[in-house]
C-alpha cells in the first residue's frame, strides 16, 4: 500500500464522522475531506427544526470546531466539487483539474432535494432544505403575516410547517397522496400529524396535484393546484423526496441501483472505495434485504464500519435503523421498517399524543412508531434487534410495562 | 468554562474546558473523545451519549427528565448514577465534574 491515504468525498455528517473516527481508531496516513459546501460538516436534522425556530445557533450545528481538523491532521477542503473517480489510477478529479491519489476512498455525497419539473419552478422562493444556506433563504422568508406553502407532506416539509408555525407564519401542506406521510408512516400516525397540525393552525390539501408555481415580478406568488385552485403564499418549500447523489459514482463504474450498492462494510463493487450514508443502497441484515435509509444514523452506521473496515477494527454488531423527528412538542422516535407486517397493533392512547404504532411479523416486531413514547421506542428497537417473539396481548396492554413485555 | 474529565472504558482519561452552556455530550464530541456517540446530536432521541456520573457529582448534575429515565430504562449496563450526557448543561458548578463512558453505546 501507498501512503496516499483515504480521500472522503462529501463532507457531510456521515464524512466528517468517518474522518474523527479513522482518528479515534489509530489511522495514520493522511486524511483528505473533500465538500462542495464551504462549510466545516455540520449537523442537517436541525435545519427544519431547532435552527429553524431560532432556538440553535450555527456554532452548535457544528460536528467539530474549525481547530479541529488541523490538529488531528485531516485537509478539509471545503467549496471544492469532484468531477470524476478514476478508480484503475485511484485518483479523483476535482473540477479544477487537480488530481489526489487514494489508498481508500469513502463517497459520503449524500442526496439532492427533488425539484418539480413544473411552469415556474425557478421563481424566486421556491425553495428546498437541505443545506445550512438552503435554511438561511428558508428562515428569510418566515414570520408573521407570512404564508408558506409546503409541497409534500413527509417528514422536512412537516418540521417546516410546525416551525413556520412558531415563527408567527402561516403554512399549508400540499400533499399528492391522500394522506400525509404515505411513504414514511402508517395511517394511524398519518391521522394523528394531520390532527395535531391542524389544531395548531396549519391547513391541508390532500390528493393534491401541483400543475405551477405562479409569480409576480419574479417571485412566487401561488401554487396552481390540479382543480384550478391557486393558493396564494409569499414562499414555496419544496419537499418531495431526495434521489441519491450517485452520478460521480455511476460515471466511474461502481454499480448503483438507486443508489452506491454496497455490502455490510459499507464497501463498493471496487474494494478500494466504500459508500456510506443517503447515497447507498446497503443490506439490512436483520431483513435479509437491500434497501436505502435516508438517516444520520444509518450514516453514522455506515460511518463506523468504514473506519472498523479500513483500520481492521472488528465490525460493530448490526443497529437496528432509527430515526426521530421534532414537531412542535411532539418527540416522534420511530424504529425498523415494517417489511412484511401482518399486523398493527396500537400501544396508548392517540387522542392523549402518547401512544406507539408497532407492526408485527407473526408475534416478532419489524418496526415501531412512537409519540412522545420513548420506552415504547427503545423497548422495540431493542425487541426488533433481538427477532424475539413476544405476547401481542401484553405489548397492547399499556398496564403492562414495556420492560416486562421485554423481559 | 468547566475543566470535565471523561474517563473512556479503557481507563483512558481526558481533561477537557469545556465552555458554559455546553452540554456534557458536546464537550467530548466536539473534542472527539472517543466513547460517547451522541447519534441524535442532544435531542434526547437516541441515548447513544449514555455516561456514569462520579457519585460526589450527581447533585450538581441535576434529576433526570422523565424523557432520559424511560431513554435510559433500555439502555445496556445502566446504573443507579446513569445519565444521557446531551442532558447535562456545562455550568461553573461543574468545574472539575468526572464522567465514565460505558464499554458501547450500541
Amino acid at each position: 500500500m501507498s501512503d496516499a491515504g483515504v480521500i472522503i468525498v462529501g463532507a457531510g455528517h456521515g464524512g466528517g464522522t468517518a474522518a474523527a473516527l479513522l482518528r479515534q481508531y489509530g489511522y495514520q496516513a493522511p486524511i483528505r475531506l473533500i465538500g462542495e459546501e464551504p462549510l466545516a460538516p455540520y449537523q442537517r436534522p436541525p435545519l427544519s427544526k431547532a435552527w429553524l425556530k431560532g432556538e440553535a445557533d450555527a456554532d452548535a450545528l457544528t460536528l467539530k470546531p474549525e481547530s479541529f481538523y488541523p490538529e488531528a491532521g485531516i485537509d478539509l477542503m471545503t467549496g471544492v466539487r469532484v468531477e470524476a473517480i478514476e478508480p484503475a489510477a485511484k485518483t479523483v478529479r476535482l473540477e479544477t483539474g487537480e488530481r489526489y491519489a487514494y489508498d481508500h476512498l469513502i463517497l459520503a455525497t449524500g442526496a439532492k432535494p427533488r425539484r418539480l419539473g413544473i411552469p415556474g419552478a425557478d421563481l424566486d422562493g421556491v425553495l428546498t432544505l437541505r443545506s445550512a444556506a438552503d435554511a438561511e433563504a428558508l428562515k428569510a422568508h418566515l414570520g408573521p403575516g407570512k404564508r408558506i406553502a409546503v409541497v409534500g407532506g413527509g417528514y422536512i416539509g412537516l418540521e417546516v410547517a410546525a416551525s413556520a408555525r412558531a415563527l408567527g407564519a402561516e403554512a399549508v401542506v400540499i400533499e399528492k397522496e391522500p394522506r400525509i406521510l404515505a411513504r414514511v408512516a402508517c395511517k394511524v400516525l398519518s391521522d394523528f400529524f394531520t390532527g395535531y397540525h391542524a389544531a395548531r393552525g396549519v391547513t391541508f390539501e390532500v390528493s393534491a396535484d401541483v400543475t405551477a408555481f405562479e409569480g409576480a415580478n419574479g417571485a412566487v406568488a401561488g401554487v396552481r393546484l390540479g382543480d384550478g385552485r391557486l393558493i396564494a403564499c409569499d414562499v414555496v418549500l419544496v419537499g418531495v423526496g431526495a434521489p441519491p447523489d450517485d452520478g460521480v459514482a455511476a460515471r466511474a463504474g461502481l454499480t448503483c441501483d438507486g443508489g452506491i450498492v454496497v455490502d455490510g462494510e459499507a464497501r463498493t463493487s471496487d474494494p478500494a472505495i466504500f459508500a456510506i450514508g443517503d447515497v447507498t443502497r446497503r443490506p439490512m441484515p436483520l431483513y435479509q434485504r437491500m434497501f436505502r435509509l435516508e438517516s444520520v444514523a444509518n450514516a453514522l452506521e455506515q460511518a463506523r464500519h468504514v473506519a472498523c473496515a479500513i483500520t481492521g477494527r472488528a465490525p460493530p454488531a448490526p443497529e437496528v435503523t432509527w430515526n426521530w423527528s421534532d414537531q412542535y412538542d411532539i418527540k416522534y422516535q420511530f424504529a425498523g421498517v415494517p417489511f412484511d407486517a401482518d399486523q398493527v397493533l396500537i400501544r396508548g392512547d392517540p387522542t392523549q399524543a402518547k401512544f406507539a404504532v408497532f407492526h408485527l411479523k407473526g408475534d416478532v416486531i419489524q418496526a415501531v412508531e412512537a409519540v412522545n413514547a420513548p420506552a415504547e421506542f427503545m423497548g422495540g428497537r431493542l425487541l426488533i434487534g433481538q427477532r424475539r417473539p413476544i405476547d401481542p396481548a401484553r405489548l397492547a396492554d399499556v398496564s403492562v410495562s414495556m420492560k416486562e413485555v421485554a423481559a | 468554562m468547566a475543566k470535565i474529565t471523561y474517563i473512556e472504558h479503557n481507563g483512558a482519561e481526558h481533561v477537557i474546558d469545556v465552555k458554559t452552556g455546553l452540554s456534557v455530550m458536546e464537550g467530548a464530541v466536539k473534542n472527539n473523545i472517543p466513547g460517547i456517540d451522541a447519534d441524535c446530536g442532544g435531542a434526547c432521541a437516541c441515548a447513544t451519549c449514555h455516561v456514569y456520573v462520579r457519585e460526589s457529582w450527581l447533585d450538581k448534575t441535576g434529576e433526570k427528565s422523565a424523557m432520559e429515565e424511560s431513554m435510559l430504562d433500555f439502555a445496556e449496563n445502566v446504573e443507579p448514577n446513569s445519565r444521557l450526557s446531551c442532558q447535562i448543561k456545562v455550568t461553573d458548578e461543574l468545574d472539575g465534574l468526572v464522567v465514565t463512558m460505558p464499554e458501547s453505546q450500541h
